[in-house]
């Protein structure tokens, strides 16, 4: 039976029809539209469907609405405006280090899997500012990706904690593209 | 929020906007076939348009802009990208000044599929052409207007100017901005000499990254209508025998009965569910109680090879020059083995996910097939419509690698929407994508190869087995029953010269190909670079075998047998790259727990040349390899985009590495086991090696193609590094703890 449940995600208070049983993924990409969770086994082998609730990376397929409560869910929509509140900036950056930095990389191909990776790799420098390879590919590997972009995964998100240490300049970088 | 598509209805294409929203005029009339310069066969008719207009290929907008009409999608390969290249460097153009849009049918051109690595090479001849044809023309309008001979006119972003005197200028916007050429494609202007090429041949960043990585990209599996239900479809776990198909003994609606507004369609053996809530349809086809006749018609993995050696197959002589059994004969040093190749499956990251829209006389799909006008007949032989009045729209997917369960998904979208009389999207499950999956088909490679004293190869003989590619659809086997079906003749890739031999200089040689009739196997498909894993763990494996016998260096040896300077080349590029040394005869020294192994190997697909080198790590008392580093090189001709190539080169390492170590479809004699990502796994991040791409450019020759030619050399490669490292060789992959351990115990014993 549906009934009407409210829950925060990104940075918005949504009220939702949902069944409690119903996993996080279908609420999210159904009623909410978001594209950046998405179905990929339905079964938490993948990551595609990753979302942070309260920063912590969640697979939305498996996780019941019910499961969810007060805690606040982000999705690859919100991460700009996360990572704005994690750095204390004044308001948020069109793309977080993490996504510029998969651009810079040119580390994409089919990018189905780059939701999970973003959120995944978001969460891990929001603990871990500078990981090491080892702790990076540790962090990651329960992501998977078809295309082989894994290399290249690794090298951006070197590279975005790169940038976390030169914050300023890239936030000034930001100012001066306009963006 | 909008919903990603907000209206039914296909953009018709206006050629003077790219856009608007028209609805697709459905004329039946007959269709000509004609033959395109670039020796493609071009379907012309009224239900597509006509490649022989230039209007089909090129508008020139206000703004002095350019939409190019490309018959090919974006796989996340790059394509896109390196077409709009070839096109920007003919009109003179910057890339910002160039777009294409959405393929579909009705509209836009069709080049066939975007398949065999072939889009640059097959489709950017006549996008190339086109735009030379579309600058010719506008420098004759130009000139008229300037009153300026066109020899001695300039272009410069699309603007055009007087050499002598630069003020006198007008845009190709100006001269035919948001008005058609109404000029025929003659396909006889003249191009630019390589010399002159400033986009061609440059890392342009790929247009598709940035919306990726902002998760603004609409993904097929993103696509939302108003009104539309969500489809699942009903099947047994896994697939049996391709001839059963399935059957249905009887269905228990019942069973669902606490799942409102779930309605039960059924079409022969064809079962779905569909429901306004999404949630609702995955839990219904769960529940749905279906018995189905499932017979133990499969040899099962255990057997699946003496099966298939076993069984009465249709034999093609390949090729048979000169007298191999005598070259055996004389041949100071004979290597006879048999290799086994297993089934590996495409499995999509994103399960295939397609739309339908069927009204009585018409429909309207949208999925992520490799071929527009392929998927457009699958469809409407399922609804029973004639092809023009079915159209079909696509979104990319996640990466497909060749033909996995997407216009399965159309058709059975199609079906499902037909029957329900509403729009129906069909998302299948990783279940049904695994365990439905066409499977790049298990092979069993017998290779003989005689060397003489100057370890020059005299004689190389090669019998293959396999199945072909399946054509039946499985929606379309349960709801129709059109019975199963494979390609025929060399429509599936099979035993061939330059796959498996043409590298070397071979003066006595003979190929076989055994056809397996598939009724009783998995279905098969092209798996990127089809067979050619199979043929280069064999071929490149006893290959390595005989340079042993001679006493020879594995790179060393390879040279002496070559002399096409194509396969010297990537050859000496990857060996250089790698710093390859020779690699030391004795192997029995090492005995920590950790062995050490590099090994080298050369592969193909369709055209270009590709060579790898591997280094790996094996640990003898788990018999796990680490691939640590791969180095691969290919020549493609000419390289439109190098960055593009060599992020296609990292991906094809990766995917080596994980087709060799880990991955193979099982099945019981019923049904496919293999059914998610761990009773099939693939490679992780903790198991990925670094990789080194490594393209070799030659921007006066054509280009050649690059999506799939690393898979082979690499995957040998890996298994060459095992044997330098261990002195092991394993005739069967993948290379699992569970086959490595025992060959290293028996090695040692």
């Amino acid at each position: 039976m549906s009934t009407s449940v409210r829950i925060r995600v990104n940075e918005e208070t949504r009220t939702v029809s949902a069944a409690p049983d119903t996993p996080l993924l279908y609420v999210l990409s159904g009623e909410l539209q978001l594209n950046g969770p998405r179905f990929g086994c339905g079964l938490a082998q993948c990551g595609s469907c990753s979302v942070l609730v309260d920063g912590v990376e969640t697979r939305s397929c498996v996780t019941p609405l019910s499961a969810i409560g007060n805690r606040v869910v982000t999705t690859l929509e919100g991460l700009p405006a996360w990572y704005a509140r994690q750095h204390k900036l004044r308001k948020p950056l069109t793309l977080t280090p993490v996504q510029q930095a998969f651009i810079d990389e040119q580390a994409i191909q089919c990018g189905y899997c780059y939701n999970g990776m973003t959120i995944k790799a978001s969460e891990l420098l929001s603990r871990t500012p500078q990981p090491s390879e080892a702790q990076i590919r540790s962090a990651m590997n329960g992501h998977l990706c078809r295309c082989g972009t894994y290399p290249r995964i690794i090298k951006a998100i070197q590279r975005a904690a790169q940038v976390s240490v030169h914050e300023d300049s890239f936030v000034r970088q930001e100012k001066e593209a306009g963006r | 929020m909008k919903p990603a598509v907000a209206t039914l209805k296909f953009p018709r294409r206006d050629l003077l906007k790219a856009g608007g929203a028209l609805l697709i005029g459905f004329a039946i009339r007959d269709t000509a076939r004609g033959k395109g310069p670039e020796g493609v066969a071009m379907v012309t008719g009224p239900d597509q348009p006509d490649p022989n207009r230039l209007d089909t290929w090129i508008a020139i907008h206000a703004d002095n802009t350019a939409t190019i009409f490309i018959g090919f999608v974006e796989l996340g390969q790059g394509c896109t990208t390196a077409l709009l290249q070839m096109a920007a460097e003919e009109l003179d153009l910057s890339m910002s000044q160039v777009k294409s849009i959405r393929l579909e049918s009705h509209t836009m051109p069709n080049q066939g599929g975007t398949v065999a690595s072939a889009a640059i090479a097959r489709g950017g001849p006549r996008i190339r052409s086109a735009a030379a044809e579309a600058r010719q023309a506008l420098l004759k309008m130009a000139s008229q207007k300037l009153d300026v001979p066109v020899d001695r006119l300039t272009v410069d972003q699309g603007v055009v100017s007087g050499a002598e005197n630069p003020r006198k200028s007008i845009t190709y916007g100006q001269l035919v901005g948001d008005k058609p050429f109404n000029l025929p494609y003659t396909g006889g202007a003249p191009l630019k000499s390589f010399r002159d090429y400033k986009v061609v041949g440059q890392r342009i960043p790929r247009l598709d990254i940035p919306e990726k990585a902002a998760g603004k990209y609409v993904h097929m599996q993103h696509v939302r209508v108003p009104g539309m239900l969500h489809g699942r479809i009903v099947r047994p776990a896994g697939q049996g025998a391709y001839g059963d198909g399935a059957r249905v003994l009887s269905v228990d609606e019942a069973s669902i009965a606490d799942i409102r507004g779930v309605r039960v369609i059924r079409k022969r053996d064809f079962i779905g569910v569909v429901a306004t809530n999404e949630w609702d349809a995955v839990r219904a086809a769960r529940q749905l109680k279906v018995s189905w006749d499932r017979p133990a018609a499969l040899p099962g993995t255990a057997g699946l090879y003496d099966q298939m050696r076993a069984a009465k197959t249709t034999d093609r002589i390949v090729i048979d020059n000169g007298d191999a059994a005598a070259a055996f004969a004389s041949s100071s040093h004979v290597v006879s083995l048999t290799y086994r190749c297993p089934y590996q499956v495409h499995a999509p990251f994103g399960p295939n996910c397609a739309f339908a829209d069927v009204k009585p006389d018409s429909a309207q799909v949208m999925c992520s097939t490799q071929n527009i006008y392929e998927t457009r007949r699958k469809v409407a032989q399922v609804l029973g419509l004639a092809v023009e009045k079915v159209a079909v729209r696509y979104y990319e997917g996640s990466g497909t690698y060749g033909r996995s369960c997407y216009d399965d998904a159309a058709q059975a979208a199609a079906i499902l929407s037909q029957a329900a009389g509403q729009p129906v999207r069909v998302q299948f499950m990783r279940w049904d994508e695994h365990g439905w999956g066409n499977h790049g088909p298990a092979h069993v490679g017998e290779i003989r190869v005689g060397i003489d004293g100057a370890g020059k190869i005299t004689a190389y003989e090669y019998h293959g087995w396999q199945h072909q590619w399946n054509v039946t659809e499985t929606s379309e086997q349960l709801a129709v029953g059109t019975p199963a079906a494979e390609s025929s003749g060399t429509g599936s890739q099979q035993v061939s010269n330059f796959n498996l031999a043409a590298m070397y200089t071979i003066p006595n040689l003979r190929l076989v190909n055994h056809r397996v009739d598939g009724a009783r196997y998995l279905k098969g498909s092209n798996l990127r670079s089809p067979l050619d894993v199979s043929f280069s763990f064999a071929q490149q494996q006893t290959i390595d075998e005989l340079a042993v016998l001679a006493g020879l260096d594995p790179y060393e040896f390879r040279r002496r047998n070559i002399k096409d300077e194509h396969w010297l080349g990537v050859l000496d590029a990857v060996a250089q790259t790698a710093k390859w040394t020779p690699r030391p005869r004795d192997r029995s020294q090492a005995r920590g727990r950790v062995a050490n192994g590099r090994g080298i190997a050369l592969g193909t697909h369709t055209a270009s040349y590709a060579a790898a080198v591997a280094d790996i790590e094996v640990d003898r008392e788990t018999g796990k390899i680490v691939v640590r580093h791969l180095y691969g090189a290919i020549d493609a001709g000419l390289c439109v985009n190098p960055g593009c190539l060599e992020n296609q080169i990292s991906g094809m390492l990766v995917q080596a590495a994980s087709r060799m170590l880990k991955e193979e479809v099982t099945f019981s004699t019923t049904a496919v086991t293999s059914l998610d990502w761990n009773s099939y796994p693939i490679l992780r991040f903790e198991e990925c090696p670094e990789v080194t791409p490594i393209v070799v450019q030659h921007l006066d020759q054509k280009p050649s193609g690059g999506g799939e030619e690393m898979m082979g050399p690499a995957t040998a490669a890996i298994a060459n590094a095992l044997f330098d490292a261990t002195g092991v060789r394993l005739r069967e992959y993948p290379l699992t703890p569970a086959r490595v351990l025992p060959a290293l115990q028996r090695s040692t014993a």
